[in-house]
């Protein structure tokens, strides 16, 4: 059991990092973690992007009145807010992060199976995201996300074919990202390790996958006939035309209901990790929470309408989406009791990014449940297109998906970096994030209750102390975000040399060098447990446990 | 309205009270799982938390009872929701047949109201304490939607066909009205009031307001005839268009062997595209009327037609 590898932090063994350090060795890069670690610079900087937006407006929405920003302006920014955070940072951020960084190391692979494809998703993802940001300079884009039609083709006059070219080419690079992913997890997984023995990081990284291969074609078509339309005239959504304004609403709702799975699911299997890491024993219920995410994955494609309840869809239609959406609600439910019953008689300790993992359980909670409301047809003509929604699907994305990839990305920060940070500041700050957001999301459930709509730049004065609230716990937010920013950059050069398993986890991501050589592991590891034995000292050795020393936590 | 207090917004109509019901239903159903849920995080937390190093906890068993009971527990649960609001739904999907109607047409960034005694108004809406109203909405541009919170109603407001929104409000004041699908630059001033008066004061506003126009029915009778219906839609044997009298609401046999409910979208549809849908029996001769009525003509076309299913 060695690991505390010796002091003199300068001296890393060599590793992926330091192996070659010319900005083309970074540029064609073939290696996974490398890539990873591309993306994760350029989605930190869409997350930086998408939340000055975000700050900017809740400032504007303090007073009732427009004072800050024009209308036209207002609208433009939670366009991009929204374009910038579903498209260019949600969507990627765990599975191109995280996932490119562990999948082939989790399953003893060398890389992914196509290095090339990999790289050159990242490329595509930048096109696109270039391409949306140059919308978003060059005047702005004022449709909203969702590019609603008629509006998105007919009448809004801004840069909307620029922005839907950037979702639309954004939109390659995920499906590369997921073909990966699933060919390497079939084909290239170590000696031993059977499809019962993946962590289920792997096997939510397996059930993304899928969800965006199939859906991610449907919103590219999709994208495609907006822009016949808006550039060309053919009349497909626009009734003036002789289309059907309706038709859009299905084929994007197709694919955006099931990409709330491809936010979520990966941040369920990062808590997975964390939470039999710092219990310290296997998850109750391992096989549930597998076909609970495959379930999610497939049920998710069959509940689409359930955006539309008053958009005039048929009375029958409308039945049927809110029966089978509380179909999803089941599989997720079980993967809340599996988790917590993992704790039960485990030995819980709460290292930071087990703090993260209980700020994703309890705001998950709040968010899951909140969509019951939404889910149930005459409580949804009320609550939809309000604030309530707006408060749901930020309690699910952010508090669920945005605290997921903070605690892996805490989690596995030593593995990649190969250094600590302090553990100290961390937690303050994953407090003060937990604060922040439920200051800047909850006053809007009761917002949306009461009938405060989504979208609007200047709004009725008995909103207002709920807004200020809001609008403080934004700031709050913002500031927990950028203390984390910081000490993470501090500890690169400062902080404490990690070791190869400083949480004394279990996974063969925990069994090479931090950071890992270049080929991931010296020699190919043979998986001899089921999956987190923590009754062994490793996956592939057959010692007992001996408890480590070096185990901080 | 005190947001900071109160649970729920005014309730103006039996509908919102029935909703509200529902809505406290899942709220309790909520608050207990996100306690439970809560306390046994914090409970295990405690009792189980890391005491020393070498703690070496048993890996848990796999047995699937929990899982079974808890998610069968909860699917029923979620079904007594479902049910529940559907049963609602329904309601709100099916005006009562003595509801007066209103006509509505959006657009970019002002709602405009006609009533049937032909009184037109933007962006307040006068409406008789006690009375069913339904209204008929379409938009002249983009999809906007029609929200009064204080009734709990919601629907959007489409280009190109008819949809509607109904409420019997049960108590008198001043509610908002809001656009509720975000429509363009000025979405969020596309707003207004929705004033309950008693049946008298409705009648009072009603006459006040009077420059004596025509009520929609009586335009649409006159557009009738003006633009030529007439002459082919007659009640006699010769005609060349089939009667229209006791058209709406009624069956209709089309030339494709299928029939259908004849509602504001297919008569919108008969006078615009006419060639879409044929009457078995007769020749595609009817004209298309698409630009030369506008949406409000078009909106008092159908309601003369209506008329006569009375
Ligand atoms: C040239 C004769 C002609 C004129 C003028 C005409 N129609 Fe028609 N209309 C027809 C015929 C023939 C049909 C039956 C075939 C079909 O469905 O197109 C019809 C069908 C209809 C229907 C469907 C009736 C049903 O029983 O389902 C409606 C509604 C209608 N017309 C309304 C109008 C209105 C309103 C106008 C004036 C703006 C108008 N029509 C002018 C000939 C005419
Ligand atoms: C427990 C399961 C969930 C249920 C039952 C549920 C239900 C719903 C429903 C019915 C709506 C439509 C509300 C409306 O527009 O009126 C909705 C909206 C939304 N949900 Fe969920 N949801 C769940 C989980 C999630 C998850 C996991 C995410 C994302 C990670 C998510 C993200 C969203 C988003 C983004 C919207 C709004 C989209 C928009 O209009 O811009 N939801 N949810
Ligand atoms: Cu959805
Ligand atoms: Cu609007």
């Amino acid at each position: 059991m060695s690991s505390a590898p010796d002091t003199s932090a300068t001296a890393m063994p060599k590793n992926y990092l330091n192996e070659k350090i010319t900005v083309s060795s970074w540029l064609l890069t073939l290696d996974h973690k490398r890539i990873a670690i591309l993306y994760l610079v350029s989605l930190l900087a869409f997350f930086l992007i998408g939340g000055l937006a975000a700050l900017v407006f809740r400032v504007e929405l303090m007073t009732p009145e427009a004072d800050v920003l024009r209308s036209e302006t207002y609208n433009k920014f939670f366009t991009t807010h929204g374009i910038v955070m579903i498209f260019f940072f949600l969507i990627p951020s765990i599975p191109a992060v995280l996932g490119n960084f562990l999948v082939p190391v989790m399953i003893g692979a060398r890389d992914f199976a196509f290095p090339k494809i990999n790289l050159a998703s990242w490329y595509v993802f930048m096109f696109g995201g270039v391409l949306a940001l140059i919308a978003t300079i060059a005047g702005g884009v004022e449709t909203g996300w969702t590019f609603y039609t008629p509006y998105s083709t007919m009448y809004a006059n801004s840069n909307v074919i620029l922005a839907v070219c950037g979702a639309f080419i954004a939109g390659f690079s995920s499906i590369m990202t997921g073909l990966n992913f699933i060919v390497t997890i079939h084909k290239m997984r170590a000696p031993g390790l059977t499809w019962f023995r993946l962590p289920l990081f792997i096997w939510a990284m397996y059930a993304t996958a899928l969800v965006i291969l199939l859906g991610t074609p449907v919103v590219a078509i999709t994208l495609v006939m907006i822009f016949v339309e808006r550039a060309f005239g053919f009349g497909i959504f626009d009734p003036a035309l002789g289309g059907d304004p309706i038709l859009f609403q299905h084929l994007f709702w197709f694919y955006s209901h099931p990409a709330v799975y491809i936010m979520i699911l990966p941040a369920m299997g990062v808590v997975s990790e964390l939470i039999s890491c710092f219990s310290k024993r296997r998850l109750y219920g391992y096989r549930v929470i597998v076909f609970s995410s495959l379930a999610i994955a497939v049920i998710g494609f069959f509940v689409w309408g359930h955006h539309m309840f008053v958009s005039s869809q048929s009375t029958f239609a409308g039945l049927t989406f809110s029966f089978l959406t509380f179909f999803v609600a089941v599989p997720t439910a079980l993967k809340m009791l599996n988790w917590i019953m993992t704790l039960h008689k485990g030995s819980v300790s709460l290292a930071s990014p087990m703090l993260y993992a209980f700020g994703f359980l309890g705001l998950f909670v709040i968010g899951g449940l909140t969509g019951l409301f939404l889910s149930t047809l005459a409580t949804d003509i009320h609550l939809h297109d309000t604030y309530f929604v707006v408060a749901h699907f930020h309690y699910v994305m952010v508090g669920g998906g945005v605290m997921g990839f903070l605690g892996g990305l805490h989690f596995w920060w030593p593995k990649i970096t190969g250094r600590m940070y302090p553990e100290g500041l961390a937690i303050f700050a994953a407090i003060v994030i937990f604060i922040g957001f439920n200051l800047t999301f909850f006053p809007q459930f009761q917002l949306g209750v009461h009938g405060m709509p989504r979208r609007y730049h200047v709004y009725p004065e008995e909103f207002q102390v709920l807004h200020i609230a809001s609008s403080t716990g934004a700031m709050v937010l913002g500031f927990g975000y950028l203390i984390m920013g910081a000490y993470l950059i501090w500890s690169l050069k400062f902080g404490k040399i990690a070791g190869k398993n400083p949480w004394n986890a279990r996974g063969l991501e925990w069994e090479t060098d931090s950071p890992p050589p270049t080929h991931n592991f010296h020699e190919t590891p043979v998986v001899r447990h089921p999956v987190y034995a923590y009754e062994y000292a490793s996956e592939t050795s057959n010692e007992p446990d001996v408890q480590s020393e070096k185990g901080h936590v | 309205m005190n947001l900071l207090f109160d649970l729920l917004p005014v309730q103006a109509t039996e509908y919102a009270k029935q909703v509200d019901a529902l809505y406290l239903f899942i709220l309790a159903i909520s608050a207990f799982f996100t306690l439970l849920f809560v306390g046994l995080l914090v409970g295990f937390t405690l009792k189980y938390r890391r005491r020393t190093q070498d703690e070496r906890p048993e890996p848990p068993h796999e047995h699937y009872t929990l899982e079974l009971v808890g998610g069968a527990v909860l699917l029923a649960l979620l079904m007594g929701m479902f049910f529940w609001g559907a049963k609602l739904y329904f309601k709100a999907q099916r005006p009562p047949a003595d509801a007066m109607e209103v006509l509505v047409s959006g657009k970019q960034w002002m709602w405009k109201l006609q009533h049937p005694s032909g009184k037109k108004e933007i962006n307040t809406l006068h409406i008789p304490l006690g009375k069913a109203v339904k209204l008929s909405m379409t938009s002249e541009d983009v999809i906007h939607s029609f929200f009064i919170p204080a009734f709990r109603v919601k629907n959007d407001v489409l280009p190109g066909r008819y949809t509607q929104v109904w409420f019997k409000p049960e108590q008198e004041g001043t509610f908002h009205l809001f656009c509720a699908e975000y429509c363009g630059t000025e979405h969020s001033r596309m707003i207004g009031y929705v004033r309950v008066l008693s049946q008298e004061a409705y009648d009072r506003w009603t006459m006040n307001l009077g420059d004596a126009d025509e009520t929609p029915v009586q335009a649409g009778g006159r557009l009738f005839a003006e633009l030529g219906c007439i002459a082919c839609h007659r009640p006699d044997a010769g005609a060349l268009g089939p009667d229209l009298t006791g058209v709406f609401g009624h069956e209709v046999a089309l030339s494709d062997g299928t029939t259908l409910i004849a509602d504001d979208n297919y008569l919108r549809e008969s006078i615009l595209n006419p060639q879409a849908k044929l009457v078995a029996g007769y020749a595609p001769i009817m004209p298309t009327f698409q630009g030369s009525v506008n949406e409000e003509q078009l909106a008092q076309l159908i309601t003369y037609i209506k008329s006569l299913s009375n």
